[in-house]
Order: C-alpha cells, then structure tokens, then sequence
C-alpha cells in the first residue's frame, strides 16, 4: 500500500532529524545559557551582544538563516579567495540550527534565573559565596529544573523545525518524502507519510513534556 | 578594645528615598544588640548594610576593625552569618548540604568533616533526624532552625538576625527564639532585627530604636523599655507593648 511505502520512506529521515535536534539542543542549551548570563551581566558590552544575536536570530526566518550558512557563506568565502565549502551539507544544517535555538533558549533561561527568588542569591552570598559559586551552586540548578519544561517544548518545536534543512539539501524526513514524491509522483502519499512520521515523534515528546509539567508543579507545591 | 562592628555616618539612598540618613554605632565583641522600630524606620536596611547586602550610600563599616568593601567582602561575610525573615533554604538541597555547601564551597573543607559538624550543629537546634530530609518537609520553625545551623556552620563571630520570627505561625516563634538564646548565652555576637518585644528585652545587652533612618535612643532594655526618655521611643512603645 503507497501509504505504508509513503510512511516508510520517511522513517529512514528520523536518524538525521532526530540527531540534528538533539545536537543543535545540546549546542543551544550550552549556548543559550552562556547568552542568558551575558543578557545579565552588568557589563554593557556582553548585554548589547547578546541582546543584538537574540534580536536577529528571533527576527529572522529559520530557513534564510540555513540559506545563508549553507550557501551563502561559502560563496562569500570564495569571492574574497578562500576556497571553502561544506563537505556535508548537515555540518551548516546542525549549526545553523544550534545558533538558532540558542537565541530561543536564552531567553528561557533568562526567565528561569529571574524566577529564582532573590533571596536564594542573598542567602548563598551572606555565607561568603562569590557571586559564581551562587549562580552555579545555588540559582542556575534551581532555574533549569523551572525551565525544564520549555525545554522539551523547544525540543517538540525544533524537531519540527528542521524540516526547512530540506531546502538546503540535508536527507530528513521531509527531503526523503520528497525525493520520493519526485520519482513516483505519490505525491498525496509521500506528504501523508512525512506527517505521520514527525507525529509519531512529537506526539510522544509533548506527552512527555506534560508529564514532566505536572511533575514539576505538585514538586513546587510541596 | 575596638569594637567588633563599627558604623561611621552610615547613608544609604534607594534612589531618591533616603532610608538610612546618618547612623553611627559601635557594637562589641559577644554583645547581643536588638534593633528596633516602626516598619519602615530603615533598621532591615541597616542590618543588610552590615554584610553589604545593600551597598551604602555614604559613610563607613568596619568589621573587626577592617573597612568593609567590595573588595573583602566575600570574606567578611565568612565571619558574619545571616538569618532571613524568609529562612532562604536552598530548597533543591538536602537540609545537611544547606548546612554543609558553605564550608565546603567556601571553606573548602572535606565533605565528611563538614558532615560531621553540621549533625552537631543540627542536634544542638534540635534536627539531627531532619539531616537527609528536604526544606519542603520541614515546617517554618524548623527551616529557620537549619537557617541558624547554615550560618553557624561557617564558624562566624557574628549572626545577624533579620525579623528571624516574623514569618513564623505563633507556635513556631518560641522554637526559634530559644535557639538564639542559646546564641546569646554562648557568647555569640548578635544584632537582631526584631519586632519581639519581649525577647529583646531578655536577651538583649543594648537595645536601639530606630526611626526615620536614625537611632533615635538606645540603651539597656531597662532604659528603653522601662525609662525611653526620647518622645518618638515612648510612642512606638506605647503601641506595640
């Protein structure tokens, strides 16, 4: 049945969809930890850097931003006479996409420091912590474990986002679903068979992401 | 001697609110000073100055005869221990590692030391069997209990208190203060912000009333309470006792 060939068919993009999320989340989170802190530091110089990197990543699509890493910098590398190019075009896809949730993720990082209660902070330096030692021992745990959450919705969102690394040549669920539909015009087929299977993952990450919610609010009533 | 807390023309602004407007007090070493006054009278604001919690406006600390800055401040505070109205328990800790991160992070002394003297401290406020329990089980009298052994643990030669009992259901009051008797009675240096009336007077060496950003009046609990000679401290008094 064309159906179960269409779903099939898109199966064998999950490796690559599911290994870009996971690592550009990994990269985003790193990322967008080291931007969040500097959206708060006190020096003006590392908050205009991260509030302009926050600004543009936000401000722009995903895929011109994948256009623009894939392509467009190679030839910018080339027109000033240094011969580059990507040898596998994932390597932009991933990073264009570890960039991109970054920005996304420092923000919720930032919300998650600024609902730590203030005391936490006072309470680690009135025992002679440094404000490092308070950030790292005492605020950043207790914020990521808030944010854990909006992580996972990050990550439902990413897996859905990556499908515009079909425009730049990278072989995900939606590119397999598509080079099928251009050998044998299954073209209903081929698209059904792409859904189900980025359902057959998001739907169990949101349920995930619930349970973990609610887990989170009966731990904080407590 | 010098004193063990010295406070020169101390000021201190929140924009254009000035809340502390000039406070001069000297404070020994294992005297136990409560401070007192109306809500708004700036003495919360001038016990955080004394850690520099707040950073002042004008005027000078010094603590054990060191003038208190950012630059030592790190290490004053390793000497000076703090209770919150509050409590702050770190509430992702186990009640041992709230007691035990300071002198381990800080300290650096081993685990198992630190360990050690925290159940020692835990049993002294009456929590040892609270050790591996989480501040979310405890009730209010008992976080503000491991609050206390939290600072302890740090071995300061000051605590300052601020409204140690104010968030505290009545039946959990008498818990806390009872610990910090023994504090006073141990010979421990202690200013407290506080509004227990009785408390101050039992367990005070010097009581300050303060309003309007100054110390209107101090003297023995029996001068403030029993004698005020200050209109504003007959006043405050004559509402709360």
């Amino acid at each position: 049945m064309l159906y179960v060939k269409g779903f099939l068919v898109a199966l064998q993009g999950v490796p690559v969809t599911v290994g870009v999320t996971l690592i550009a989340m990994v990269t985003g989170a790193v990322l967008g930890l080291v931007l969040a802190l500097m959206k708060m530091s006190r020096i003006k110089v590392l908050t205009a850097l991260a509030s302009l990197y926050i600004e543009v990543i936000r401000g722009t699509p995903l895929i011109v931003q994948a256009l623009i890493m894939a392509y467009g910098l190679p030839q910018l590398m080339q027109s000033i006479g240094i011969n580059f190019r990507w040898t596998y075009l994932i390597i932009p896809a991933i990073i264009v996409c570890g960039l991109n949730s970054a920005a996304y993720v420092a923000e919720v990082i930032r919300s998650g420091i600024q609902a730590v209660d203030k005391g936490q902070m006072e309470a680690a330096r009135s025992i002679g912590m440094t404000k490092r030692q308070a950030m790292q021992l005492i605020v950043i745990p207790q914020a990521l474990k808030i944010v854990l959450p909006s992580f996972g919705n990050e990550f439902v969102s990413l897996i859905k986002e990556t499908s515009v690394l079909s425009y730049v040549g990278v072989v995900e669920i939606l590119r397999k679903g598509a080079l099928w539909n251009a050998a044998t015009f299954n073209t209903f087929e081929a698209y059904i068979g792409v859904a189900l299977v980025y359902m057959l993952l998001t739907i169990p990450s949101s349920k995930l992401v619930k349970r973990l919610e609610k887990k989170m609010s009966t731990d904080s009533a407590n | 001697m010098s004193s063990i807390i010295e406070v020169k023309g101390l000021k201190k602004d929140f924009g254009a609110l000035q809340v502390l407007k000039g406070v001069d007090v000297s404070i020994e070493e294992n005297e136990v000073v409560c401070v007192i006054g109306p809500s708004g009278s700036g003495k919360s604001t001038f016990l955080r100055c004394l850690n520099r919690l707040e950073e002042i406006t004008d005027g000078e600390i010094l603590i054990d005869g060191v003038h208190l800055s950012k630059d030592n401040e790190n290490e004053v505070r390793t000497e000076m221990g703090m209770v919150f109205q509050s409590f702050n328990l770190f509430p992702h800790m186990s009640v041992l590692d709230n007691v035990t991160i300071g002198p381990r992070k800080v300290r650096k002394v081993d685990r198992k030391e630190a360990e050690h003297k925290a159940l020692e401290l835990l049993s002294r406020v009456g929590l040892a069997d609270k050790a591996h329990g989480y501040p979310s089980s405890l009730s209010g009298g008992q976080k503000q209990r491991v609050a206390i052994a939290r600072a302890l643990a740090m071995n300061p030669k000051i605590i300052l208190f601020d409204e140690p009992t104010s968030a505290l259901d009545p039946e959990m009051v008498g818990e806390v203060l009872d610990v910090m008797k023994g504090l006073a009675h141990g010979g421990m240096t202690l200013v407290i912000v506080t509004h227990e009336m009785g408390f101050a007077k039992e367990v005070a060496d010097r009581v300050l009333f303060m309003d309007e950003g100054y110390i209107i009046e101090q003297g023995t609990p029996d001068e403030i309470f029993n004698h005020p000679k200050e209109e504003r401290t007959k006043n405050f008094l004559s509402k709360v006792l």
